[in-house]
């Protein structure tokens, strides 16, 4: 039976490593995700895990343990924050190059300098060329079942290619919700043994992390994308199976209000919710629609074309910028996706939250107000939220 | 190539003294014992011939005389660098047993993940990670000291070229003293390398790691005895073997394995190991060697005057007799 619990978003993760019988488990703390590694510690010392627990000695060992792991064969976890998904960098090209279906959860917060512990999204949006599958999650129970779906993506054969949920520093780690934990045989049916593609073996040996020249490099990056394409379809038939099992799916995104709106606001993260309760407060007043990204990467390009073309203004809200071209990644990505429209909506981008700044419901109003008036007049592109 | 290390290995010329497991002093093809220890070698090839190195490369040797010693059912992590370019070159590989190569400073790091899930899975499997001296002594040290003190049952074997021979013989901190390197060249104020070289045994050894030992590829058995030893460890072991390279030493392909000697037998390198803590040297020249002759057959060496030779000279019997005080 699913059991009802009022849970921290660390520990909704916790609980989702502990449901997936992940063997090995290589971390080292960072806030705000010590709870997730302290948790499963617990769970191991107690037994109520079976997994071999590396503690690291920082980050990049993390990965590496995890990649050496994964690549023995079994399966793996980690979690990571900010400076040390910075320090992994190296690696998440690596595990993702050479197929690894790692899982790892990433407590999104600001990166230094000046130091901040608090959230937003630069950290994984930094990540975004890695290769890595990157699923951003709105609420804790939401945490929970894409660290159990992601497994399950990740180890599907025409994907094999390492998975990030990415859950909201304190906004969803340390922020207790009621959820649903699934029956153990409910995961058990939707998730099944682990059976590695190719793994290190005296019986069969195979040399893996190999030396490619020109000549050979660009087919493997080639074939990293056509798995990343093939995740687009393993997320979808993942969600729809998990939904058969516990009742519940996300989606690549989610649609709220988007029918006929002429303002749509695209964003991800815990930050949606508050954007859903001004949408509904303003019902009637504006016709303001929501586009949720949760499956980041793969970017499923066609459908968000799809969802934005016929509104008049889209709006995208984020957490990140990339300092130079003065916005968003997310941005950046929508007004790419869709220029090539003959008739295309007004893209604007607000830059809000960063380095863990609430995101208010009137901050929420005034980018409404905002995109109502850039379907007539000229207004900025870009608009900083919070600058003072 | 391998051509030329065979004859190390199985084919032991006459001039050969029998210097690899006691010190009676007769020539080897007339030594029972060594002759008997040579037949206990394994015959089996796990690294294969048929890769790039350069012509009397002394890691291949090293890997090949460890993956003998340490035997088929063994994974082997492995650093970037010559051993790792050399040897996988897509589609091909030179390596009969499992491996995995991740990132230059990740070889312990790996293996560390790649032990934990062995011992998830209940398999009884040898792990070795190899480096050069910089994947090791300089940026894999901290993930090889993390692997170390949390006692991972594994070997980890640093083959020290001492420099960065892959990225064309930079220094590194196991390049020795008053060596020339491309980025420590000796000019007319400088005399090469400032620094003499890190002493990695002995901090690994810091460490509380159950079985250190040093080798070099001219002493094969003692070699392989060593990795032997540190395989069936069960927790952390750590060889650390000298490895010439003649590309970055300057010296002659077909005189690695002599050169490896002459390290030993001038006491610029020393062979020892430590069992559980009963630390042994486990060879002494029976003459001693002026070091003058282990440095004139190199020519990063060969900017040395008379007075640093004599310096290099004093550092060594020091420390040399600082060794036969402590081990």
């Amino acid at each position: 039976m699913p059991r009802g619990d009022v849970l921290h978003g660390s520990r909704a993760v916790a609980e989702a490593v502990k449901l997936c019988d992940v063997d090995v488990i290589a971390a080292y703390p960072i806030t705000p995700q010590t709870h997730i590694v302290e948790d499963l510690a617990e769970f191991v010392a107690n037994g109520e895990l079976d997994a071999e627990y590396v503690l690291v000695e920082s980050e990049h060992s993390a990965m590496s343990a995890c990649i050496g792991a994964s690549a023995t064969g079994v399966r793996t976890f980690t979690a990571t924050s900010s400076q040390g998904l910075a320090l992994m960098h190296e690696m998440l090209f690596i595990a993702s190059g050479m197929r690894l279906p790692i899982v790892m959860a990433n407590a999104n917060r600001a990166l230094s300098a000046p130091i901040n512990i608090w959230n937003d999204q630069q950290d994984s949006m930094s990540e975004r060329d890695c290769g890595w599958i990157q699923l951003y999650c709105e609420t804790n129970q939401e945490t929970l079942d894409t660290t159990i779906q992601a497994y399950r993506i990740s180890e599907n054969k025409k994907v094999l290619l390492p998975s990030m949920v990415c859950l909201d520093g304190f906004v969803l780690t340390h922020t207790i919700e009621p959820l649903e934990i699934p029956d153990k045989d409910a995961v058990n049916r939707f998730l099944p043994e682990f059976e590695p593609a190719v793994y290190l073996d005296p019986d069969d040996p195979m040399t893996l992390g190999a030396f490619a020249t020109p000549a050979d490099y660009i087919k493997f990056r080639f074939e990293q994308e056509k798995a990343m394409r093939n995740a687009i379809e393993a997320i979808e038939k993942a969600d729809r199976e998990y939904k058969k099992e516990t009742g519940r799916g996300y989606g690549l995104m989610e649609e709220y209000n988007t029918k006929d709106a002429d303002i749509i606001i695209v964003s991800m993260g815990s930050v949606v919710g508050t954007i859903k309760e001004v949408i509904d407060q303003l019902k009637g007043e504006y016709n303001v629609g929501l586009l949720k990204i949760k499956a980041f990467r793969p970017l499923p390009k066609e459908r968000i074309k799809e969802v934005l073309k016929n509104a008049r203004v889209v709006s995208v809200v984020e957490k990140d910028v990339s300092i130079g071209l003065g916005e968003g990644g997310l941005f950046s990505e929508i007004k790419g996706i869709l220029y090539n429209l003959d008739e295309r909506p007004k893209v604007l981008g607000f830059i809000i939250g960063l380095g863990g700044r609430d995101i208010t419901q009137p901050d929420i109003r005034d980018i409404i107000k905002l995109s109502k008036k850039a379907e007539k007049d000229v207004v900025d592109e870009v608009h900083w939220i919070g600058l003072r | 190539m391998m051509q030329e290390t065979m004859q190390v290995v199985v084919d032991t010329p006459s001039y050969i003294k029998c210097r690899q497991v006691c010190k009676a002093n007769v020539r080897a093809n007339r030594c029972f014992k060594f002759k008997k220890n040579l037949e206990a070698v394994s015959g089996d090839e796990l690294f294969a011939p048929g890769h790039s190195a350069c012509a009397g490369c002394g890691a291949t040797v090293a890997v090949r005389l460890a993956l003998k010693a340490a035997g088929k059912n063994t994974i082997a992590t492995n650093a970037t660098g010559c051993l790792e370019v050399f040897s996988t070159k897509y589609p091909e590989t030179a390596w009969r047993v499992p491996w995995i190569h991740a990132a230059f400073e990740t070889s312990a790091s790996v293996a560390s993940g790649v032990e934990a899930a062995l011992k998830k899975l209940g398999k009884d499997v040898n792990v070795i990670a190899f480096g050069g001296d910089g994947g090791t002594v300089d940026i894999g040290f901290q993930a090889l000291s993390g692997a170390m003190e949390r006692g991972h049952n594994m070997t980890y074997i640093c083959y020290d070229n001492e420099a960065y021979m892959n990225t064309g013989v930079q220094r590194s901190g196991s390049t020795p003293y008053g060596s020339s390197t491309t980025t420590s060249p000796a000019g007319s104020v400088s005399i090469g390398n400032k620094r003499p070289k890190k002493d990695m045994p002995q901090i690994i050894a810091a460490h509380g790691v159950d079985y250190v030992a040093t080798a070099s590829i001219a002493f094969p058995l003692d070699y392989m005895k060593k990795v032997k030893k540190a395989v069936a460890t069960n927790g952390p072991a750590y060889v650390h073997v000298l490895a010439a390279c003649p590309t970055g030493w300057g010296s002659a392909s077909e005189r690695s394995i002599e050169i490896c000697r002459l390290a030993v037998d001038s006491g610029m390198w020393v062979l020892y190991e430590i069992d559980h803590g009963d630390a042994r040297i486990t060879y002494l020249p029976t003459k001693k060697v002026p070091v003058i002759e282990y440095l004139k057959t190199q020519k990063r060496f060969r900017h040395l005057k008379a007075e640093d030779v004599q310096d290099i000279q004093d550092m060594i019997d020091e420390r040399l007799k600082r060794y036969s005080n402590e081990i």
